[in-house]
């Protein structure tokens, strides 16, 4: 049986109580930034928008890799395949909507 | 008291039209009829545990042909009642809020509730057997995707006879589609219908992509997968991407409607182009979602007739697969004269001329794999021989229309009527025939029968030139779309004429269809060996009709076309006979709770629609009390023991 | 293990168990690209907002209205029940059932208040005059907004019934599964919010 429980836990989540902490911590900074980015404007609104997008991004990706654990499972990874294909999609939607609409509104 | 229960009814019911009357009591006798019949012969318990509660793949699949079915009946209707309106200058037989309904009706039936449950259907009969693989990776899933489709489609026919049909055109654009200019609930309708089958079809996506991902048998590496596969992984992550998008579109044009939101009103800065930008962010993958798979369809026909191997097998699957991520790409082009920078329209031009590559590539690879093959014209290759010059014509006239300056002529004429009606019915519906007849004696152990079907053939396809050709002329001429009568000035009257003969041609083509299947189940050539096409793939590996766990021992795959190498390897003698063990096989349980969530949808989905607010939250609690009971459910499965494989095996021929 | 024992009933058990654990695998992997469809749904949700942010209609505007401490307050709330549902998976992976449920509990508190919060926040605008209604930017906030809460509170239904299938059949290969996607479903609605919390509101105060 003990055979049987390590394989379970080689099957899904992986991550150690340090990952985790970790990845805690990263994304209370990466909050904190933005919101005194915002609070005392350092760069122009337009700089200020770049970065805080910046901090979003990265916050996403530490989650992604912290707490989601993407990095594990078997191979081929379809789900990061997927996730991947998926962010493209939803990049082309919202900056595509922004582009078309851009001269309408 | 009777007063007021009749002005209820006579806004609750749709009045005033002889058609539609004639219409409620054909349905009313139906339904007496049906329950009649199944109360007579005590087939209620029958219909429950064999049908409604089924979560086998091939059971689902029939089910979704037969609604199909059903729906390109209506859908066909809808559009002869178009056709026999425009056939003369200044007729009555219509009137314009009527004929609005219909073209309505027509777009939408025939996209959503006729070409993708038939595509589901399609997917279901063919793909787990193609794989190798027992069911599908979440059969209740399946189940609970059809009976949404299902309860969807019946909530937006209902429209028919109760609260009056949506009329602002297949895609309901604003403002037209709005309170002010539609009120009631036909517009309503449209949404609900559309947004629960559109839960099932976006289940139904992420259930083939793990099939074809996770479930292929042993050995099937993925560049060893058919071709039909490879077209529903690609139509299927167009799902995924494509519907969410969908979902959310015509949730908004709700809240405007019930909510008073303003995303797409006139007033309180709304914005109606925005939702052509986003309904077509999903409309456009929609037709290459449904498209897709019909090139699979005549890629696994053609290999099979000309007996060849397909010719260019990697291309093709670059190319499917290229399609699918392209299709995200293009859709500004249906808006074009919408008005938006110039820099938008280049780009959207250039991307749609570039799918025109994969296509074509696609065409030279079925005309290669034709040449110097032994074909035989059976009924399945007539159809994909027909598909190819009308479908090429239908592209040639979609690469015109891309041309962004020349499209400011085309645009809503009857040029993009043409253009749209070629490639629809050249590739999805001549695909989806194809793969009909191909797959028929597999799911139900008979053929159907050559001679009445040859008519159907040579209707459909006279009819459909007869049809739509003078159409592209009518574009040229100023015939714009949704006219519904046109004077005597406009020296239309001739190709209208024409095009409305090719109509009921094609209609008289899907009779022949109808008669060749009820002739058939009596008296169609029966299908013993389970290989009644000499084909190459797995499924036609196993008995006709497939048994309920599809194979009795998981098949070891080793190429492409792995049933035909078996073939040759016997032929030849090289064959080597592998020791068979049998095993018991584990198998999903029916289940009535997807009918069930699904029958709650329908209650909430039609509160929804009469914005009674009670009635919807009733409906919401019931699916969330059924999501909750099966979330509690966990005797869901149970083997088939070895003996019960032994016997059914036997009784099909087969010995183990 | 007992619980994992008791699902030893038939007679081939071990073959069975394995059958059992690839389905689940092939449950996690069918919910994964559910969730990217759900980012999809929230993209097409995040362009509507885009392009509808500044049409106010002469009605008020976000930076009018925003009360940022509240925003921070929940923002804080569901980073830490997203770190909570991860040690959710650790006590989990341990094999202990009860600090699983316990952190589950702290999850799902946490999640409750979000959810106070955000009803707060909404009755506090409505009060100040902005509703569905009132301008094509409050439309687009409060449905952006609002599908997010939904899928917070529909998690804690789920949250729920996953803690009482916990207490009745303790550790099995399904309900590892199933507490396994229920944690992967809290991060990405946290991930959401994030983007929420930057485009709408950091981005509406600037």
């Amino acid at each position: 049986m003990a055979n049987h429980t390590n394989h379970n836990s080689h099957a899904e989540s992986h991550g150690s109580l340090k990952s985790y902490v970790i990845g805690f911590i990263l994304s209370i900074v990466l909050t904190i930034i933005p919101l005194v980015l915002v609070m005392n404007p350092l760069f122009s609104k337009v700089g200020t928008i770049v970065a805080i997008m910046i901090m979003a991004v990265l916050q996403f990706v530490i989650q992604l890799f912290f707490f989601m654990h993407i990095r594990e499972g078997e191979k081929p990874r379809w789900n990061v395949q997927t996730l991947v294909l998926g962010l493209v999609i939803v990049l082309t939607i919202v900056a595509g909507s922004i582009w078309i609409m851009a001269f309408n509104v | 008291m009777w007063e007021s229960l009749k002005e209820f009814a006579s806004w609750f019911f749709v009045t005033g039209d002889p058609l539609i009357y004639g219409a409620m009591v054909s349905i009313a006798l139906t339904m007496v009829a049906i329950v009649f019949v199944l109360t007579k012969y005590k087939k209620w318990g029958w219909l429950w545990r064999e049908w409604l509660t089924t979560v086998d793949h091939k059971r689902i699949g029939i089910m979704y042909l037969i609604a199909s079915l059903l729906m390109l009946f209506r859908g066909g209707v809808d559009a002869l009642l178009m056709r026999v309106q425009l056939a003369f200058p200044n007729l009555e037989f219509l009137h314009s809020d009527h004929y609005n309904a219909i073209f309505t009706t027509h777009g939408t039936i025939m996209i959503l509730f006729m070409a993708m449950p038939m595509m589901f259907g399609l997917f279901n009969m063919v793909v787990p057997l193609q794989l190798g693989a027992r069911d599908v990776a979440y059969p209740f899933l399946n189940a609970v995707s059809f009976w949404l489709f299902m309860f969807g489609a019946m909530l937006f026919n209902l429209s028919f006879v109760i609260g009056g049909s949506p009329d602002a055109g297949w895609l309901s654009y604003p403002p037209l589609s709005q309170n002010d200019f539609s009120p009631g609930p036909g517009q309503n309708f449209w949404i609900w219908g559309i947004q629960i089958s559109g839960i099932g079809s976006l289940a139904t996506g992420i259930n083939f992509i793990v099939t074809i991902l996770k479930m292929r048998a042993p050995g099937m590496k993925l560049m060893k997968m058919p071709m039909f596969s490879w077209s529903v992984l690609s139509s299927c992550i167009m799902i995924i991407f494509a519907f969410p998008i969908l979902t959310v579109t015509i949730a908004l044009l709700y809240l405007d409607r019930f909510a008073g939101a303003h995303f797409f009103t006139m007033d309180g800065g709304g914005n109606p182009m925005m939702y052509l930008n986003l309904i077509w962010m999903w409309g456009h993958p929609e037709v290459y979602i449904v498209v897709v798979p019909a090139f699979g369809i005549f890629s696994e026909v053609v290999a099979t007739f000309a007996k060849k191997k397909l010719f260019g097998y990697t291309s093709m699957v670059i190319a499917v697969m290229g399609i699918s991520i392209l299709s995200f790409f293009t859709w500004a082009h249906h808006f074009f004269t919408m008005g938006t920078s110039a820099n938008v329209i280049a780009f959207f031009a250039i991307t749609t001329m570039l799918i025109a590559i994969p296509t074509g590539v696609k065409i030279f690879n079925w005309l290669f794999t034709m040449y110097r093959g032994k074909i035989s014209f059976k009924q399945p290759m007539m159809w994909t021989i027909a598909f190819i010059p009308c479908f090429v014509v239908g592209g040639a006239t979609g690469v015109m229309l891309a041309v962004a300056p020349a499209d400011y002529q085309y645009h809503n004429s009857y040029f993009l009527i043409a253009h749209f009606h070629q490639v629809l019915i050249g590739g999805v519906v001549f695909g989806y025939l194809a793969g009909i007849y191909y797959w028929w004696p597999k799911l139900f152990g008979f053929k159907l029968d050559e001679k009445l079907g040859a008519w159907g053939f040579w209707l459909w396809n006279i009819g459909f030139y007869v049809c739509f050709m003078p159409q592209y002329a009518l574009g040229f001429m100023g015939m714009t779309r949704r006219y519904y009568t046109y004077g005597w000035d406009l020296g239309w009257e001739p190709l209208n004429l024409v095009s409305t003969v090719g109509a009921f041609l094609m209609g008289a083509g899907f009779v022949f269809q109808v008669w060749q299947i009820t002739y058939s189940i009596k008296h169609g050539e029966r299908d013993t060996t389970g290989d009644p096409w000499n084909g190459r793939t797995l499924e036609w590996s196993i008995p006709s009709p497939a048994p309920f766990y599809n194979f009795a021992v998981v098949p070891q795959v080793k190429e492409l076309d792995d049933f035909w190498r078996v073939k040759e390897e016997k032929a030849n003698g090289t064959y080597k006979e592998e020791p068979v063990h049998l095993e018991p096989i584990h198998m999903p349980k029916n289940s009535g709770l997807p009918f069930i969530m699904s029958f709650c949808w329908f209650i909430a989905g039609f509160g929804f629609v009469w914005e009674w607010t009670w009635m919807a939250a009733i409906g919401m609690v019931g699916v969330a009390l059924v999501m909750w009971a099966r979330s509690f459910q966990y005797d869901t499965d149970y083997y088939v023991p070895v003996d019960e494989v032994r016997r059914t095996e036997a009784s099909l021929g087969r010995v183990y | 293990m007992q619980q994992v024992a008791n699902n030893h009933e038939h007679g081939h058990a071990h073959d069975h168990e394995h059958g059992h654990e690839d389905h689940e695998q092939l449950k996690v992997l069918g919910f994964w690209i559910f969730l990217v469809t759900d980012c999809i749904l929230f993209g097409s949700l995040f362009a509507t907002y885009a392009v509808l942010m500044h049409s106010y209609a002469g009605g008020p505007t976000g930076k009018e209205l925003f009360e940022l401490p509240g925003v921070i307050a929940s923002t804080f709330i569901l980073l830490t029940s997203s770190f909570t549902s991860g040690l959710a998976i650790l006590a989990m992976n341990k094999g202990k059932v009860k600090e699983l449920i316990g952190w589950l509990v702290v999850t799902a508190l946490l999640g409750l208040s979000f959810i106070g919060l955000e009803i707060s926040e909404f009755t506090h605008l409505v009060h100040e005059g902005a509703t569905m209604s009132t301008s094509a930017f409050w439309s687009a906030f409060f449905t952006l907004v609002g599908t997010h809460g939904v899928h917070v509170s529909v998690g804690l239904f789920w949250m729920v019934a996953i803690m009482m299938q916990l207490r009745r059949r303790g550790l099995t290969p399904v309900t590892r599964r199933k507490v396994t996607t229920l944690s992967l479903y809290w991060h990405f609605l946290d991930v959401v919010w994030i983007f929420l919390f930057t485009v709408v509101y950091l981005m509406g105060v600037m």
